[in-house]
Formats: C-alpha cells, structure tokens, sequence
C-alpha cells in the first residue's frame, strides 16, 4: 500500500519560502494515502497561478490546464473514468473569478470529486493584483487606493448552489486539512474545500497571525451540526465567513454518476468502441 | 412526366411551415426519390417568414435548385418574397384565406384553396397543412396513400382518430383541388422513382452517427445554432452505450471538459458554431501543447460575432486553421456532403489519437441542416485506431521517474498513456515541457518539443485530401470549393460541359495542413482557376494563393448574403470568365 512519500515527486515547487500551498500538497499527499490510493489511481487537475503548479508537484497522474478551467477538465477526467480520484485546484483567481462559472455549476452538478482552493485574497504570480476573495479597501497595485469592490463569501455562496460538501481550512492546521480532504474525497459527489493560504510577498494584511486571531474552528461552536444547513449558513455570517472545519455535507443527494441515464458501471475507457454492424443498421433505419 | 420537381412551403415561423416539409419530403423518400431540403429560417421562434424548399430527383441532387415548380404559401409574404423563383409553368397554391394576390410580373398560376377552412370544418385548423399537403399530391397526381404511414407514425402516439382525422385533411385537400381545378391545374407528374429504401438525414445526424461509429462515448457542449442536433442526437444515444452528454455552463467548459474526458481516455467531442469556436481558442492551443486528443466540429454559420446566425456561411476557414495563439500541430476536415461528414467524424477520431492534436471538423449551416436523401453508409469502411496509446502492461520506473509521455521521436508522436495506467505516470502542462511533462524553459528543449509537436502533421494520412472530378488532362476551367457547395458547383460544372467548356472540379477535403500536392497538378493544368466560397473575402482563394501559387490564374466567386449559392449563379460567373 502506498504512504504519503509516494505522491511525492522531485520537483522542487517554485513557491516562496513560507508560502501556504506547501501544506496543501503535503496533505494532499497524506489524505491520499490515508484513504488508501495508489499514486496512478489519483489525477490532480490544477488552474494557473502559483498553486496551479501544485499538480505537478505531486506523484500522480497530474494536469496543468489553463487559466480557470481546472474544474471543467478535471470533471471531463471524472467522467472518463469513473474509478479515478479526481482532485482539482487551484486558487482563489482561478476558482472565483475567472472561473466562477465553472465553479458555481460544478458544485450544482455535483460529479464526485474534490475542489481545493488555495484562497490567499491575492494574485501572487501576476506580482501583487486584486482577487475576488481582496476586502474592501485593500491595496494592491491594480488597486492603489484600495479596493471598491465586494469580496465573494465562496462557502455562502456554494451553500447557496446546492453543494453536498462545503468545508474550509487554514493550511498551518495540517492535520485538519488532511481529514477535510479525506473526507472530500470519500464523499460521494462534488466536495468543496476552501483552504486560507497565506501569500507571504503580497498579501501583508492576511496573514498566518492574522487567520490565528480571526478564525473559528467549528469544532469549537458549541452544538455545531454540519448537516444543518441553515446554521451553516448563520454561522457563516455571523463570523463573516471565518470559520474552519466541515461546515456542511449532504450525505442524501446522489452524485450526478449516479443519476446518469445510461451510464457505464465500468469507466468509460474500457467501453468497446466497436459499434456493431446490427447496432449500426438499427440506428441507420431510424432515419429511413 | 418530369424527372425533377421543386417545391417549396412558406409561412410563419410556429405554425407548423416544417413539419408540412418533413412529411412531404420524407414519403418521397421512401417511394425512392433524392431529395434535397434547404430551409430558410430566422432567429426566432414564432413569427417571420419562414420557408422549407425541397427539390425531388429521380437522380441525387445536392444543391438547392434555381427555380420553383410548386410554391404553397400560408401568408401574402410568402408570395411575395418567393414568387420570383416560380418558373412560367409554376403554381402557387395558397390558402384561400387571406385572400392571396398574385404579383403582376409572373407568369406562373395561383389557386386559391381554402386550406384553413377545410381543416377547421374536419375539426381544427391545424390541419391546413395536411390540406396543402393534399393540395400538392393533386398536382403531382400522387396516390395520398404514401403518406398514410409518416402521418401514423407523427401522429401514432396521438391516437388512431388523429392519425384519421390528418389523412382526412389530406385527402381532402387532395379531392378539392382535383374537383375545382381539374383541368385548369397544370399536373406535374413525376417520373417513377427506384423504390429504394435510402437514409434521409441532415449534415448533422450525419456527424453524430460518425461519433457514434467513430467510437465516441462521451460529448460536452453548450446548445447553438446551426450545432444543437449534434448534442441533441447524442444524448438520445449514448446512454444505450454507456455513455452520456453533458450541457456545460458554457463554451469553455465544453471544450476544457472534452479535453479533461479524452486525456481521461475515453473518445470525445464537442460541437459549436463560430462564436463557440471563438472561446475556445485557447483551449484548442491546450490541446495542441499537451497533445491530448480533441475533436470539435464547426458548423459554420453568417459571422461575425452574432452575424446571421441562421444563415449559410464558409467565414471560419482561415480561424479554424489559425486560431489559437503560439503554433500547434492541427487537423481541419471540411467534409463535403452528408456522406462525408459521416465518415469524416468516425475518422476524425483515429486522426486525433494517432497524431495527438486538435483535430477540427468543419462543416456548414448548408450541409449540416439541409435534409438530404444520403446513399447507403458503408459501416465497415470505419476503423478504430488509436495510435501510440499504450495498452501493454510498462515496466517500472526506477526511482519514481516519469513515464516520458512527449518523448522526442522520429515521427513526432509520443506513446500515450492514460490516468489509470500503472508506471506510466507524467505531468500534462500547458507550459512548455520537457518528455516527462515537466515544465522547462530551457532553450534546446524548446526546440525539440516545438519541433517534434509541428512535424507529427507534416507526413498526415488522410485518405481523400482532395475530391477530385478531373475529366480533362488540360481544363479550361478548374472550379474549387469546400464544405456544401459541391453539388451546386456538379450542377454548374454540368452546365459549362453542355456549352462545350472543359471544367474540372476540386473540393478540398483536408483544408489544413493544407494538401497543396493534390492540387498543384489540377491548377497548372487549367487556363483558369475559380474558386467559390461564401465569405467576404475570399479566404479559400488566399490559401490556395499562399499555398499552390499561380495567384494570377485564380480568381473567386464569392457570397456573402447569408444565402446558399444556386447553380445559375455558379454557371454565369464561371462563363463570364471566358
């Protein structure tokens, strides 16, 4: 059985010193062992940008799409072969902005896979712009005097689309974030994890010091209940979205493999590409 | 007796204009008649004019003819806007109900028959036209009999008393035109046809049998005009496969996930229009640099952006060639009738795995939506070949090395393996990489990489490059097109052999990389070169001039009013040359 050292690789990421991706692919790395994958039954789907790299920094089947669409190509993956796990990732300019789309309806379709956000409220490898996820008057250099525009609440608003798996994490908190991912992944349908990611260089505001004093761990609120999804939802608002652990899961609703008419047991790559020519001539007389 | 007829039914969108064409072709069909339909139609769902012109043939036809026998018109702007097709024997049969006046410039006939009113007094109004439909048979002295098993299986599902209640309406309109007219109404009776049993089909069913065939289990797409069918057909029959369609959020998504499902290693694809083609641009660029199999259909629509979105266009070319920022190997077919674009899309599949490249099927409104009589398909001329996918079983690689997925070879072409395959673990990026996928800027890599990905195309295999209808050793005249203008350019070329021209046909069938060998031969045996196309600037016409030469020998044809060219206008331009 594979240990987490076998999902690593020997690439050397290019991320800074301190950067919190690093432990996102390490608990990439031990979840995926943890739940008892071999490194050629797992494919990272990654984004662009400085945690869109983390696909190739992991020994397994890895893609390194383009801008924003790490979730389409990694459902596409999910698709064709129902017996992989699928992990996409990304970061939160990837995820909430120029591929929010993708993101709100991956979550209503609810293929079962995992969504990892590395959120660090900044666009790093650009040097330094404003995100979705940047508060209002934030300084950035696309936002000199400060930003003007609302920051996305992504658990809120994927409670909201109707996701079956909502959670966030902080990524010093590494033994957390690991058992979030395992059960991303165990679940069965779309699961959404946001992990706050501090960006070292150009994010001097959110901070490690600053997620330690403004988080909540869930596990902490008295009478907590992640099925509840409408304490969810007050609980997200109540501390502005800063909340850590399994923040809701739907455990009812069927994946969207499962309600599929038609769809294959086996993975769609062992299908028998041969049409036969009896099959050929039914379809053939429809049109006669 | 006649040997040809064309027919065309107008009125406004919603009230029924294509199904009146549909049962009328599709009887035609089955007693063994060609038949060809082109529909005129707007970007709207009820209301505007609206029109089905359908050309019936003892022989295959494959163009929408220059002139009209029978038009049935359902308002006065159907007269009005079509009467002039209406050769001098021609007859308008309208509904007597708004009262139909002729135009004063024609010499053709117009019968009035109460098509409405019949239909009301056997029961609904709906009916009118069924009543047509009869209408027509009177003229065509056609037994109504041959409609009587279409109209069961439209109808069926409603009831036996609606299946009646319809051939009633037919019948009807059949005896009331033969009774008030007889006499006056000139018939037109066709030839016999052979009774054979033929496909009647669009381009685009055409294309979805070929995925079909071609081994494709899964599509990801986003609805469009002249496109939807494709999805549309797919997800009714993918499902008995195993398969599925999946409707994305959006253009993109339906690239990104159909490149997600072939890296995946299941046979894909994804249909669209240009301005779906226009998003996906960069994620044909992904598929270029990580050489992952992808194959997307275009059918070409009126440009650009919005443009005329119902309406015949060839304006794609030159993007479908080009686009996509930075240089990838590509593949573009440009299927020429409904024949071919079945066994274009089979083989489009085998294309892309073998040589690991997008791989883009073009089509066009025309040949996509006009409803055709096709020859038998042969179904085992179809292949499944998937190229340098590893299926054996890989050694392994010591010291967790990666399988080398772009390593540098002869031929270009890699060996692939999959997600789910034991030791054969690589990265896939968009950023240039060295053979086991990891990124690596280093300027000699670059180089090998961009070398290897450019020359897997250089050599393509394809087995028709170019159709080709070359009588002559030395041509007057050589006429080249692309897509659905390969039946008007045989009915002009047949013409220009009548007046004594020597004409020889080229229809490119592979536009890229284009097959400038199969061609040269053809343009510097001929005194001139005519190239038809419609697009604004003669796109065609440029690539031939860029790529075979001889710039001053090739002139163009070209319309760009939205409209489908007719074998007159081909005829008089390509003599107007000499």
């Amino acid at each position: 059985m594979a240990t987490f050292k076998d999902f690593r690789n020997d690439v050397k990421p290019n991320w800074c010193p301190g950067c919190g991706d690093f432990s996102v692919q390490a608990a990439i790395q031990r979840a995926a062992a943890n739940v008892g994958l071999e490194p050629e039954n797992l494919a990272v789907i990654s984004g662009i940008g400085c945690s869109g790299r983390i696909s190739g920094y992991i020994n397994s089947y890895g893609f390194h799409g383009i801008h924003g669409r790490s979730l389409p190509i990694a459902q596409g993956v999910k698709m064709a072969n129902r017996d992989l796990t699928v992990i996409a990732s990304g970061g939160d300019g990837d995820g909430y902005a120029i591929g929010m789309a993708h993101t709100i309806h991956s979550i209503r379709r609810n293929i079962d896979m995992t969504y990892i956000v590395m959120d660090n409220q900044i666009y790093g490898l650009t040097k330094g712009q404003t995100s979705p996820r940047s508060a209002v008057g934030f300084k950035t250099k696309s936002t000199p005097m400060g930003s003007i525009e609302q920051a996305i609440s992504p658990m809120e608003m994927a409670l909201t689309a109707g996701a079956t798996f909502v959670a966030q994490s902080f990524s010093t908190d590494l033994k957390d974030l690991v058992a979030l991912i395992e059960a991303g992944i165990n679940h069965k349908g779309f699961s959404l994890i946001n992990v706050f990611s501090p960006c070292v260089t150009y994010n001097k505001i959110n901070t490690y010091d600053w997620f330690k004093e403004n988080l909540t761990k869930l596990s902490d609120v008295e009478g907590y209940d992640p099925s509840n999804r409408e304490m969810a939802m007050q609980t997200l608002m109540k501390n502005n979205g800063l909340v850590t652990g399994l923040i809701y899961q739907n455990t009812e609703r069927p994946s969207y493999q499962e309600l599929i008419h038609g769809y294959s047991e086996k993975p769609l790559t062992e299908a028998d590409l041969d049409l036969n020519q009896e099959h050929f001539d039914k379809l053939v007389a429809e049109f006669m | 007796m006649i040997n040809q007829l064309s027919w065309k039914v107008g009125g406004q969108q919603g009230e029924g204009i294509e199904s009146t064409g549909e049962i009328f072709a599709i009887a035609l069909n089955r007693l063994g008649y060609y038949l060809y339909g082109y529909r005129h139609f707007s970007s709207r769902i009820k209301g505007g004019h609206t029109n089905n012109k359908i050309r019936v043939s003892t022989t295959q036809v494959r163009s929408i003819s220059d002139d009209l026998d029978i038009l049935v018109a359902f308002d006065q702007e159907t007269i009005d806007l079509n009467y002039k097709e209406l050769h001098s024997n021609g007859v308008i049969l309208a509904d007597a109900k708004f009262d139909p006046k002729k135009p004063e410039d024609t010499e053709a006939s117009l019968y009035a028959v109460p098509f409405t009113e019949i239909a009301t007094e056997l029961g609904t109004s709906l009916m009118k036209n069924m009543v047509a439909i009869g209408a027509t048979s009177a003229i065509l002295d056609l037994d109504i009999h041959v409609f009587e098993e279409v109209v069961r299986e439209i109808f069926g599902k409603k009831g036996d008393q609606v299946v009646a209640k319809n051939m009633d309406a037919i019948n009807a309109g059949f005896e009331y035109t033969k009774e008030k007219m007889d006499g006056n109404v000139p018939t037109m009776q066709l030839e016999k046809a052979d009774g054979k049993h033929r496909m009647f089909m669009i381009g685009n069913d055409a294309i979805a049998l070929g995925a079909l065939a071609g081994g494709c289990r899964f599509m990801a797409a986003y609805p469009i005009t002249p496109a939807s069918d494709i999805m549309e057909y797919l997800i009714k029959k993918l499902p008995a496969l195993g398969g599925t369609v999946i409707q994305t959020e959006d253009e993109i998504a339906a690239v990104t996930m159909t490149i997600g499902a072939s890296y995946g290693g299941v046979r894909a694809i994804t249909a669209s229009s240009g301005p779906g083609l226009s998003l996906k641009t960069e994620a044909i660029g992904l598929s270029g640099i990580t050489e992952v199999p992808l194959v997307i259909v275009d059918t070409q629509r009126g440009g650009p952006s919005t443009g005329l979105p119902t309406k015949q266009e060839q304006s794609d070319l030159m993007a479908m060639i080009y686009s996509t920022h930075g240089e990838i190997p590509k593949i573009v077919l440009a299927p020429s009738t409904v024949e071919e674009a079945f066994y274009d899309t089979a083989e489009a599949f085998n294309l892309a795995e073998e040589y690991q490249c997008p791989v883009i099927i073009l089509s066009d409104l025309q040949l996509s939506l006009g409803k055709q009589t096709v020859e038998p398909l042969d179904f085992s001329k179809v292949e499944i070949r998937r190229g340098k996918l590893v299926t054996e079983e890989l050694p392994e690689i010591p010291n967790k090395g990666y399988f080398k997925r772009y390593e540098v070879t002869e031929d270009g072409i890699s060996p692939r393996t999959i997600p789910g395959t034991k030791n054969g673990i690589h990265h896939v990026t968009g950023v240039e990489h060295a053979e086991t996928g990891k990124p690596s800027e280093s300027a000699a890599n670059r180089i090998a990489q961009m070398d290897k990905r450019l020359r897997k195309v250089e050599n393509i295999r394809f087995d028709t490059p170019v159709y080709k209808n070359a009588p002559h050793e030395e041509a007057d005249l050589l006429i080249v097109g692309f897509n659905s203008t390969r039946g008007v350019i045989e009915e002009a070329m047949g013409r220009l052999e009548k007046d004594g021209m020597k004409v020889n046909h080229a229809h490119v069938r592979l536009v890229h990389p284009f097959p400038t060998d199969e061609l040269l031969p053809l343009v510097q045996s001929a005194k001139k070169v005519i190239v038809i196309e419609n697009n604004a600037t003669g796109q065609l016409a440029n690539i031939m001039k860029m790529n075979v030469g001889y710039a001053e020998k090739i002139t163009k044809f070209i319309k760009y009013d939205g409209n489908p060219f007719l074998p007159h206008e081909v005829h008089s331009k390509c003599k107007e040359l000499f």
